[in-house]
């Protein structure tokens, strides 16, 4: 499907003082798309998003808005709304004048600022809040009138600055699925940041993991999850098990390595040109134990456990290097190990990946 | 709502201190009031309870022009000052913090700073020179000065304490810059605006040695006025006055604490 460009960032770059925020960034969002900016905090995701709202202006380089160039429109003339990480609710305003306010401001007529207030009011489920003020809001209702404010006015596009951050993690996951849906049900281009690799995974369509002021991946949650770019990435998203290894030969995309524990492997590889040294990714659930022991088989003595309900982490050693081993708790008889107990490790090759060092 | 675990009432003497304290501060009011009502000229003479000094006082009409020459100095000055400090408050607490916004917050600061005489006898000479005449005009001038870091204290205050994402958001939904102040900024930090636009009045009304400096005929504040009539002697039609400026200073202080207190409401 063709899709038109919602969001086109060319090369921006954005320094405050001596501190190089962003550097030389360049990627296309795509219009109906659940776009996320994930990084760890001071990557400059926010800094991105405050600039397509035109809070900030990039020290080189130029954003689009659906094709057309924004740099010299104030904030007040970019059709983007934002929900703030604080939601910024008028405390002294009620919900219904919260949500018609961006309404007022483009000139809508009262009839249909009223018409428009009561369907985002259903569309968040808050009907009979409509005359209550934010304050008399828990976290969750205020989240969804911040939400319902912001997609009122109908925008181009919608920038959510980490929303999830204030609720407590059940109202969290609701709310993700609530996000999603919305996005569907609107057809608006969401533009969401977070910190938080597991919202990011789950609820985007695409996601640009941004690390020291740099894109160090942009693509779908499985990509970047399955096949991630460099270290920064792999270490990011989810938990993985870094081991050092040597690149004995590479070919394409696969290269052969010896890895510590004296085997060699071929597996796929990212950034790598010839010999040298790399490291080897093998992420914890990608690992059998005993009779899930598939592929490359390794002894080792489990060290620790952690019950995770679900899940069980184990930490394996094996030869000196040790490992973790994320287990599913499928049965209600499953095998547990204990530490101190030899165990019998495995994994394929086509789960491992080899990434520069 | 049940007393917290160190509710100051539980230490031992505080209920005497606290005692002493109140009548210490309101005690010599309390006898302002109490010989207000006394019937005999001598102020500290009780002979009988009597209204005629609130009578007296209403209908001297020396006292009823230095109040109306007060009140509108007041107001004119109140108004002025908030304006001028809700401007400087705006410019100073959202632009970024350079040397040179520090040095004009300590300039709008300053006259809390300098005694007052010094303030005083500089206007005086610069009037003077000025060529400015007219008593109104001067007394005016001089309290817009002297009252704007009163009012500017409270507003600064509210807008440091406002986060930035509030008029951000209203940008962000198509509010202009002034619209955005107008709707968002200003309903929210009002009553920083009313707090200090109270203090300008009060402070203005209270004001007694720049308007002394600066009286002439037909710009006699109240201070002044009252601070004449001691000079021959004290009545208790004084102590009426007094009494009366209490009572709407108290009403002015109830107004200022429940509107504040509205507003906390409001904002939690």
């Amino acid at each position: 499907m063709a899709r038109g460009k919602a969001v086109e960032v060319y090369n921006v770059s954005k320094r405050f003082g001596s501190y190089q925020a962003l550097d030389q960034v360049s990627f296309t969002i795509h219009e109906n798309e659940f776009f996320t900016l994930l990084g760890p905090s001071g990557c400059g995701k926010t800094t991105l998003l405050r600039m397509i709202a035109g809070f900030e202006s990039p020290s080189e380089g130029a954003i689009l808005l659906n094709g057309a160039e924004i740099e010299t429109l104030p904030p007040h003339r970019r059709r983007v709304n934002t929900v703030f990480q604080s939601y910024a609710l008028f405390p002294h305003m009620t919900l219904a004048q919260n949500i018609a306010f961006g309404l007022e401001n483009l000139g809508w007529d009262r009839k249909r600022r009223e018409a428009r207030v009561a369907e985002m009011l259903e569309l968040v489920h808050m009907t009979q809040f409509a005359a209550r003020r934010p304050a008399q809001l828990s976290g969750g209702q205020r989240q969804r009138i911040a939400l319902a404010r912001a997609l009122a006015p109908e925008p181009q596009v919608l920038l959510l600055d980490e929303p999830l951050s204030a609720l407590d993690l059940k109202l969290r996951q609701a709310m993700r699925d609530e996000l999603r849906s919305l996005q569907k049900k609107t057809g608006i281009t969401f533009i969401f940041v977070t910190h938080d690799q597991e919202e990011a995974l789950d609820m985007s369509d695409r996601i640009c993991v941004l690390g020291e002021g740099r894109i160090q991946q942009l693509g779908t949650p499985a990509e970047i999850y399955e096949d991630p770019e460099n270290r920064f990435v792999a270490d990011f998203i989810g938990e993985t098990n870094f081991l050092a290894a040597e690149v004995l030969s590479v070919e394409g995309d696969m290269a052969r390595i010896r890895t510590p524990f004296g085997l060699e492997i071929t597996a796929r590889q990212k950034g790598l040109t010839g010999p040298g040294p790399a490291t080897l990714s093998l992420r914890p659930e990608k690992i059998g134990m005993q009779s899930q022991a598939d592929g490359h088989v390794l002894q080792g003595t489990v060290r620790g456990r952690n019950y995770m309900g679900g899940f069980t982490h184990y930490t394996v050693d094996v030869a000196g290097q040790p490992l973790r081993v994320s287990r599913r708790n499928a049965l209600s008889h499953a095998e547990s190990f204990e530490p101190g107990q030899t165990v019998s490790l495995g994994f394929r090759e086509d789960s491992a990946r080899v990434l520069a060092q | 709502m049940s007393a917290p675990a160190h509710d100051i009432r539980r230490y031992p003497g505080a209920r005497l201190v606290t005692a002493v304290f109140f009548l210490w501060l309101y005690l010599p009011i309390a006898v302002v009031i109490w010989f207000s009502f006394n019937e005999n000229r001598l102020v500290s003479v009780w002979t009988g309870f009597s209204t005629q000094w609130y009578a007296a006082a209403l209908q001297n009409k020396a006292l009823m022009d230095a109040l109306r020459v007060s009140l509108t100095v007041a107001v004119i000055a109140t108004i002025g000052a908030t304006a001028i400090a809700l401007m400087a408050a705006m410019v100073l607490s959202r632009a970024p913090s350079k040397r040179i916004y520090k040095l004009s917050e300590a300039v709008v600061n300053l006259p809390l700073m300098l005694p007052e005489i010094v303030v005083a006898v500089a206007v005086l000479i610069l009037f003077s020179q000025l060529g400015i005449a007219n008593g109104m005009v001067k007394l005016t001038l001089a309290h817009t000065a002297f009252c704007t870091p009163f009012a500017f204290l409270p507003i600064r205050a509210r807008l440091q304490g406002m986060s930035r994402d509030f008029e951000e958001a209203a940008q962000d939904l198509y509010a202009t810059p002034l619209t955005a102040f107008r709707r968002v900024t200003l309903p929210m930090i009002a009553p920083g605006v009313f707090a200090g636009a109270m203090l300008a009045f009060v402070m203005s009304m209270d004001d007694f040695i720049t308007s002394n400096m600066l009286n002439s005929g037909g710009s006699t504040t109240l201070p002044v006025y009252i601070f004449s009539l001691i000079k021959r002697g004290t009545t208790p039609e004084l102590n009426a006055i007094s009494t009366l400026m209490i009572l709407v200073s108290l009403a002015i202080a109830t107004i200022a604490l429940a509107m504040s207190a509205r507003a906390m409401r409001r904002d939690l």
